[in-house]
């Protein structure tokens, strides 16, 4: 059923995590397995866990201009979009385009639901929302998306992808759609996801969080760790961007089992690897690495592991990167995305930190130390509550199958 | 710029005023309709998960319920497009009221619904589809947006697409910013190609512009009281068997769309 598509360039991409602010900062810790996490100092009443925080949010206020729109997961957005001349290229490609031209296209899980949350928390004598929390928009799902939109200047069409923890991938798709039907001729994608109570209560509500720094698929993993993060990507038709990295192809499907367990044979997440080899027409064996959902939970670590054991040849390298990041949420898809552009950029398949008594459920696909090698393929997995899949398929400029 | 054509083969309608889309054109026809249980029926879910779901389900699962239905669609092989402006505000307002005073009782259950994507969760959970869903949100112009991905995936995809709309009504302190005075939800079953069961053809054309339609008498407030009801501008010209309508699709394009019936070719 998966229709083929023609790669798009993925003409300029960036991402701001706990292990840094933009591309040098990740490479770097990547390179020396260096995790950005640490004991959850977050919130007034901080949870005995371990969190991916971004340092610098609290010190740098959005500009007076968009001075309206001041919460974390604005600032987050902000501080990232400035990373890696990633505003200037956006804006010329807006100049070039025209700002109708250009889509947005961002995912997030709970956008900035901490201003909501903070309002709750300090709300009039009579009960309602204080004076300086009454403007609108920022307490809706949408708020990320209209302040980038507003913060770059597009006017093209513009929407929030929020499907919990595959967000940020599926904007890829929803951008590719728009330019092989000519509506646009550009689109922004990424997604934001900032640290707040409703995700360190509520994963902790759910017995999914671990005391420790989260294990991605060792034998004694525990839980997740939460992390936050923003990251973008500029998607641009191949032909005007002939040496950067493609987006050869996407898949997505529904899991149809449970609200927050994933399909106990991993179906959904089959049909949206299936789906994304076929559209970018690639065979499994050409896939040199993947970048696992990985999330350290148990059952999400023992599902993905078995779907990679069956479906890939042991030349096809794999891990998670959670163990430097955390669990970003809806802003993983794009995280993971950029580190599956780092790895073909720089030919390094990061390896799967806090794995170091390695599941016996694990193939030899994985990853478990760097390893250097060139890298022409590269995937990306993310799944969501509700039983919402997506993959991601990029290869390097000039690769043909 | 092509228009994006696409087919209506189902609509699902719901609000506290109107049970179904036959109420709508009663109510366009100036008959008062029977208004619905105060609870939507929803009965796509498993009976377990219908007395325990959260609102925003219940509504999305009711209006794309009634829609598949009229198209006689499978609704395992429907992709999802369930667009929502604010989600479910009764579980927003608990969660943050919770979070404030007590945040270790937080319900894990009430935080795993609070996704904005539960209700598209619970429908291909319920009808066991494993098609691409998608939640979005896009502030007022949810509706459009939604509409403008759906019609995507139809043409860009060749298949068929689920499309809800929907958004319960405010809770607490929440409700003076988002101002929801009632439910609001809708659905359509939007497919690529013209067959017996198309209800209507909609081309669709991006524009950039601010003045999107009227809703017609006695509608006019609806879309005050819910961003959902935006989607009012189309299912009004879709119950009056044609014509054309602008809806928001962002904050600064549109989406003019021109409907024609097909009841004749039904009928046939």
């Amino acid at each position: 059923m998966s229709v083929p598509m023609n790669p798009l360039a993925v003409s300029a991409y960036t991402v701001t995590s706990a292990i840094g602010h933009g591309l040098v900062a990740h490479l770097h810790a990547l390179e020396h397995a260096r995790s950005g996490l640490r004991h959850n100092d977050f919130s007034s009443a901080p949870l005995d866990c371990w969190i991916g925080r971004v340092d610098g949010i609290e010190d740098r206020p959005l500009p007076t201009a968009f001075a309206r729109w001041e919460c974390r997961n604005d600032r987050l957005a902000w501080l990232g979009l400035n990373q890696d001349g990633f505003l200037e290229r956006v804006r010329a490609a807006r100049d070039r385009y025209g700002a109708k031209r250009v889509a947005l296209l961002l995912g997030t899980s709970t956008s900035s639901i901490g201003a909501t949350e903070e309002s709750y928390r300090r709300l009039d004598a009579d009960g309602g929302l204080p004076d300086d929390m009454l403007w609108p928009p920022v307490h809706a799902p949408h708020s990320l998306s209209a302040f980038v939109a507003e913060a770059l200047g597009i006017e093209g069409p513009c929407l929030t992808v929020s499907t919990a923890c595959s967000s940020s991938a599926k904007v890829f798709a929803n951008a590719e759609r728009l330019m092989r039907l000519g509506l646009v001729d550009a689109a922004v994608v990424g997604g934001v996801d900032t640290l707040c109570d409703s995700v360190l209560f509520g994963f902790n509500a759910l017995e999914l969080v671990s005391p420790e720094p989260c294990r991605p698929f060792d034998a004694s993993r525990n839980g997740i760790s939460i992390g936050e993060a923003a990251g973008f990507a500029l998607l641009e038709r191949a032909d005007v961007a002939p040496h950067a990295p493609r987006l050869l192809g996407y898949g997505e499907a529904s899991d149809a089992h449970h609200m927050s367990t994933p399909h106990p044979e991993g179906l959904g997440a089959e049909l949206a690897l299936r789906d994304a080899l076929l559209r970018a027409g690639l065979d499994a064996s050409q896939v040199d690495y993947i970048n696992l959902h990985g999330t350290a939970s148990q059952k999400n670590d023992e599902v993905e592991a078995a779907l990679v054991s069956r479906s890939f040849p042991a030349s096809t390298r794999a891990s998670s990167t959670k163990g430097f990041t955390g669990h970003t949420l809806g802003a993983a898809g794009i995280v993971e995305a950029v580190i599956a552009l780092l790895a073909i950029e720089h030919d390094l398949i990061p390896g799967n930190l806090g794995g170091d008594t390695p599941d016996a459920v694990c193939g030899a696909q994985f990853a478990w130390r760097n390893e250097k090698q060139r890298v022409n393929v590269a995937l990306s997995n993310s799944f969501g509550f509700g039983g919402n899949n997506a993959c991601l398929a990029f290869a390097r400029a000039g690769f043909s199958g | 710029m092509s228009a994006l054509r696409v087919h209506v083969e189902g609509v699902g309608v719901w609000s506290p005023q109107l049970a179904n889309f036959a109420a709508l054109r009663e109510l366009l026809d100036g008959i008062e309709p029977t208004p619905p249980p105060a609870r939507p029926a929803a009965i796509t879910l498993p009976a377990n998960e219908r007395r325990r779901a959260p609102e925003s389900v219940l509504l999305a699962v009711e209006v794309a319920g009634q829609a598949v239905v009229m198209s006689g669609r499978d609704a395992r092989n429907l992709a999802c497009v369930f667009a929502s402006s604010h989600g479910d505000q009764p579980i927003t307002d608990y969660m943050c009221a919770t979070l404030a005073n007590a945040p270790g009782e937080l319900s894990p259950t009430r935080f795993h619904n609070s996704v904005h994507n539960a209700p598209v969760g619970y429908w291909t959970i319920a009808t066991d589809c494993h098609a691409p869903s998608t939640a979005l949100a896009a502030q007022r112009a949810s509706f459009g947006a939604g509409l403008l991905e759906a019609a995507c995936q139809v043409v860009a995809e060749r298949r068929p697409v689920l499309l809800v709309c929907s958004d319960t009504a405010g809770s607490g302190p929440l409700n003076e910013v988002t101002g929801c005075t009632q439910a609001f939800a809708c659905a359509l079953v939007l497919t690529p190609e013209r067959s017996i069961d198309t209800l209507a053809c909609l081309d669709m054309t991006l524009t950039s512009g601010q003045d999107i339609s009227e809703l017609p008498e006695p509608l006019s407030g609806w879309s005050r009281g819910n961003p959902s009801a935006t989607a009012l501008a189309l299912l009004a010209v879709l119950a009056r068997g044609g014509g054309h309508c602008r809806v928001d699709a962002s904050s600064g394009m549109q989406l003019r769309i021109d409907t024609q019936a097909m009841v004749a070719e039904r009928a046939a």
